[in-house]
């Protein structure tokens, strides 16, 4: 990276000169020793475990795990839900952005502040807290539990913060000078809004439903009180993994963990190159 | 800028407003009742079970040491990414944000597969040497580290790039060793991302579930957290005091929050 | 010698920031190194203070080697062009900073930074941050700071570069007034030639990575080595087969002198006490010539006239024998 940055870069650019990055020490080689080895500890060798017991017996494990139809019907309801709740954040995520960043009333700090509940509550607390409301007790007579709307809405209580936050900022920092004068070109509002708000803000949204998928995919906590986990009905991967670690079946959880982890990466790279093209383009 | 007119301005106001409230304010607002329902007796009834005010504890004591290692972690990891060159760099930084997405069960099920006592990699020979990692604290630290693992690292990384090390290399021209450069000029730099990782953290860490409900073995009284505790009272039909814990717990992150909302206007001031 | 750099090679990947630099710097001096941006010269600065490391060659300070020494052993002192002032320190801490890592008695360090506030004249302004002082401000501050810990060298990094036109003008001055006051061995980066002549006692002129020439503001004005350094450090422009500077160009009405070459004024601008005017000649080329109010008045010039061009007596020319593009964009 530094032949990148210090190639013929510094010629064009001269006097602004990019940091120039340290070799490694002797005192940092030791830290990075030291935390490659707890993150190894932590993280690496633990998910080398799964994908090892996983494959453990060839591609039987990952074949079992999707041609057994409670898991298949776990893997469908997951990524279905979690499609559709990054759907529904991208509309209501990216409108309360806007309305935080372009909008004036009393009360704007307080929702700003609750934005960001979801991200903080246990998740355990976050299913109770919508029971509360959606259950059997609803003070509005809506009951949802054990049901796929309970799905729905514990995925988009713990998702909610995440497109709101990426797209917020961006938002923010938009150059006021760019909309007055595609105005003072004669552009409408609305054409505006399409031609140039929208653009500048699409990489940051794209980046906030990935987050938002990712999260849901792998979303338990929230579920456990409110979605029953009926199999076939309302039972997500995260569950029924659990139930193949309770039930023994250490190869099955792991083939069904592998997956999840593949679907995740998949559309993180995917949205990411999304990303990185409109930016190119923008 | 565009200002929508003013039918349009109000209906998206009302909007994202009505959203919010139904999903997250009213909710919130309702638990707080079912807490309160009986004044506090839900409450004295809750802490006069020893087994909730153990939960509680280890809850404690466990984010606590998460916290502090993934802190450490954190600052040294942010440090090396952004300040050193080395092989392997942007692996180690895309891995890193890897906990992000993967659910707290698998995670639970990655520790049990290397650190089981019973089947584990690691864990056996450990055991044997008396060190025991599952349905023990070492693994509920670990367990909890791993879920909260990139928060510090993602707060401390875009301060560090945007200060640059001017500062840094100007300490050292006159004089200071790396010991002294980071904690005069790098640590001060970054103190208020460092504190936003930290409330972020705990607020993570208190709540965590899944994985905790794996490698913990959910024993009571032993090493039940508050969260599991919140799961056996509601599904023991003691739902007033499942409220009255919850209630708790989200007092405790609406804190941690308000605490970063506070901290933040600071920060850009500064 | 103060500082002997020896066969000095740096590359960055590919790009070769310095190539062979054998140079030495005389003690007490105010040196500068004048080149255009991304010519090395930031580099070799970086060099001299063990920011960075050279690929080969040595640097040694003060009759010591240093090429293996780190920074902070090397005393130094380093300013920087966007001043790298501590942030979260008052301008007395900054100040402070190298003494305080150099563990000396408080009462000597509160002495020494009055003294330095006082040499800046920041002495008002210890107790406020730096986020508090205008740029020119935080550049002195710098300097003090970079000044406190007695460094056996000063090296300062495009010191003025982000400074606007008349602060910049008013530090180099100040700069020259305290190097006299303070005669410590000093290095400056620039690749403003202006204020490399107005400041120094000795300029290297570094270019793409090559030592170009050193010498005396006056010798590098007068007897440039070559085409790029001539064309660094002022205008030129051809007259026949020599290139020479605009005002050695003497202009007379009529062809006595002998060499004259004839040629027409195509245009004529004054701008203060000088007028510059473009005058055509008859193998189809542009020369620039610049002379005074007074003696375009006398001689009638005016758009359209035939003048007869000629090198005035002593003046520096270089022969055009090389192309001319390098040199003219870089003056």
């Amino acid at each position: 990276m530094t032949a990148a940055v210090l190639g013929q870069d510094t010629r064009a650019v001269g006097r602004g000169r990019p940091g120039v990055r340290w070799t490694l020490t002797a005192g940092s080689s030791l830290g990075l020793g030291i935390g490659m080895v707890w993150f190894s500890l932590l993280v690496l060798i633990p998910l080398a475990a799964i994908v090892a017991t996983a494959g453990g017996e060839g591609w039987h494990g990952y074949l079992d795990a999707l041609t057994n139809p409670q898991s298949w019907a776990a893997i469908k309801l997951t990524v279905g839900q979690s499609l559709l709740v990054t759907g529904i954040n991208v509309v209501m995520g990216t409108t309360i952005a806007w309305v935080l960043v372009r909008d004036r009333f009393a009360g704007k700090r307080l929702l700003d502040l609750v934005i960001d509940i979801p991200f903080a509550m246990p998740t355990i607390v976050a299913g109770l807290v919508l029971l509360g409301l959606y259950g059997p007790q609803s003070p509005l007579g809506i009951n949802v539990s054990n049901t796929r709307t309970s799905v729905t809405l514990a995925l988009a209580f713990v998702t909610l913060p995440f497109i709101v936050r990426t797209v917020q900022p961006v938002l923010a920092e938009l150059d006021a000078d760019v909309e007055e004068a595609a105005a003072s070109l004669g552009a409408r509002r609305l054409t505006v809004l399409r031609r140039i708000v929208l653009p500048a803000i699409v990489p940051a949204i794209a980046a906030g439903a990935a987050l938002s998928f990712a999260r849901a995919i792998s979303e338990y906590g929230s579920l456990v009180l409110i979605s029953g986990s009926l199999p076939y009905h309302t039972e997500v991967v995260s569950v029924r993994v659990l139930g193949f670690i309770e039930g023994g079946d250490r190869t099955s959880a792991a083939a069904l963990a592998t997956i999840m982890l593949a679907v995740a990466l998949t559309v993180i790279v995917a949205l990411d190159v999304l990303q990185r093209r409109v930016a190119r383009r923008g | 800028m565009v200002e929508l007119p003013l039918p349009a301005r109000w209906a998206v106001r009302l909007i994202a407003l009505a959203y919010v409230f139904f999903l997250v304010g009213w909710p919130v607002i309702t638990l707080a009742q079912r807490a309160f329902a009986d004044g506090w007796s839900n409450f004295s009834q809750a802490f006069a079970d020893p087994d909730v005010t153990h939960a509680l504890l280890v809850t404690l004591e466990i984010s606590v040491w998460a916290v502090v290692i993934n802190t450490v972690f954190g600052v040294g990891m942010a440090l090396l990414l952004v300040r050193y060159e080395f092989p392997g760099k942007r692996v180690l930084s895309a891995f890193i944000d890897v906990p992000m997405s993967m659910s707290p069960v698998v995670i639970g099920l990655a520790l049990m597969l290397v650190y089981s006592g019973r089947y584990g990699w690691f864990g056996p020979t450990l055991e044997a040497h008396g060190f025991v990692v599952i349905f023990n604290s070492p693994g509920m630290v670990m367990a909890t580290c791993f879920v909260a693992l990139p928060l510090v690292v993602r707060e401390v990384v875009p301060v560090l790039e945007e200060i640059g090390d001017d500062q840094e290399q100007a300490a050292r021209s006159l004089g200071a060793n790396a010991v002294q450069v980071f904690r005069r000029i790098t640590l001060p730099a970054v103190k208020w991302a460092v504190v936003y990782g930290v409330v972020l953290s705990l607020a993570r860490c208190l709540g965590e579930f899944g994985a905790l409900k794996i490698v913990s073995g959910n024993l009571t009284g032993q090493t039940q957290t508050a969260p599991l505790v919140v799961e056996q009272k509601y599904n023991n039909f003691a739902q007033g005091e499942a409220y009255a814990v919850s209630f708790l717990l989200v007092l405790i992150s609406v804190l941690c929050l308000l605490v970063v909302s506070l901290l933040r206007p600071q920060e850009s001031s500064s | 010698m103060s500082i002997e750099i020896s066969d000095v090679n740096k590359r960055f990947g590919d790009f070769v920031a310095l190539e062979d630099v054998n140079v030495s710097l005389p003690t007490g001096q105010l040196t500068a190194l004048l080149g255009p941006s991304g010519g090395g010269k930031s580099t070799l600065l970086r060099i001299i203070a063990g920011l960075e490391k050279a690929d080969t060659g040595t640097v040694s300070i003060e009759g010591v080697d240093a090429t293996r020494m780190s920074p902070q052993k090397r005393n130094v002192g380093f300013v920087f062009q966007h001043y790298a002032v501590f942030k979260h320190m008052s301008v007395a801490k900054n100040v402070a900073f190298g003494l305080e890592i150099r563990k000396r008695p408080k009462d000597e360090v509160r002495a020494r930074v009055d003294e330095l506030l006082r040499l800046v004249h920041l002495s008002q302004f210890a107790d406020r941050l730096p986020s508090q002082l205008s740029g020119g401000q935080r550049q002195r501050m710098a300097l003090a700071r970079a000044l406190a810990v007695q460094p056996k060298v000063l090296l300062l990094d495009e010191p003025f570069g982000a400074l606007d036109a008349k602060v910049r003008k008013e530090l180099r001055e100040w700069l020259r007034r305290l190097h006299d006051e303070v005669p410590v061995t000093t290095v400056f980066v620039t690749h403003d030639q202006e204020e490399a002549m107005e400041v120094a006692d000795e300029i290297v002129v570094i270019n793409d990575g090559r030592i170009e020439q050193v010498g005396t503001p006056d010798s590098l004005y007068d007897r440039p080595a070559n085409d790029f350094v001539m064309g660094f450090l002022g205008e030129v422009t051809r007259l026949g087969d020599v290139r020479l500077r605009p005002h050695d160009i003497e202009i007379s009405r009529s062809p006595d002198l002998a060499g004259s070459s004839p040629a027409d004024v195509l245009r004529l601008t004054r701008v203060g006490f000088e007028v510059r005017l473009v005058a055509g000649t008859e193998d189809g080329r542009e020369v620039s010539v610049v002379t005074t109010r007074a003696h375009a008045r006398s001689l009638g010039l005016a758009e359209g006239e035939r003048v007869w061009l000629t090198p005035s007596s002593g003046a520096a020319t270089v022969p055009a024998m090389t192309p001319l593009v390098r040199a003219e964009l870089a003056g």
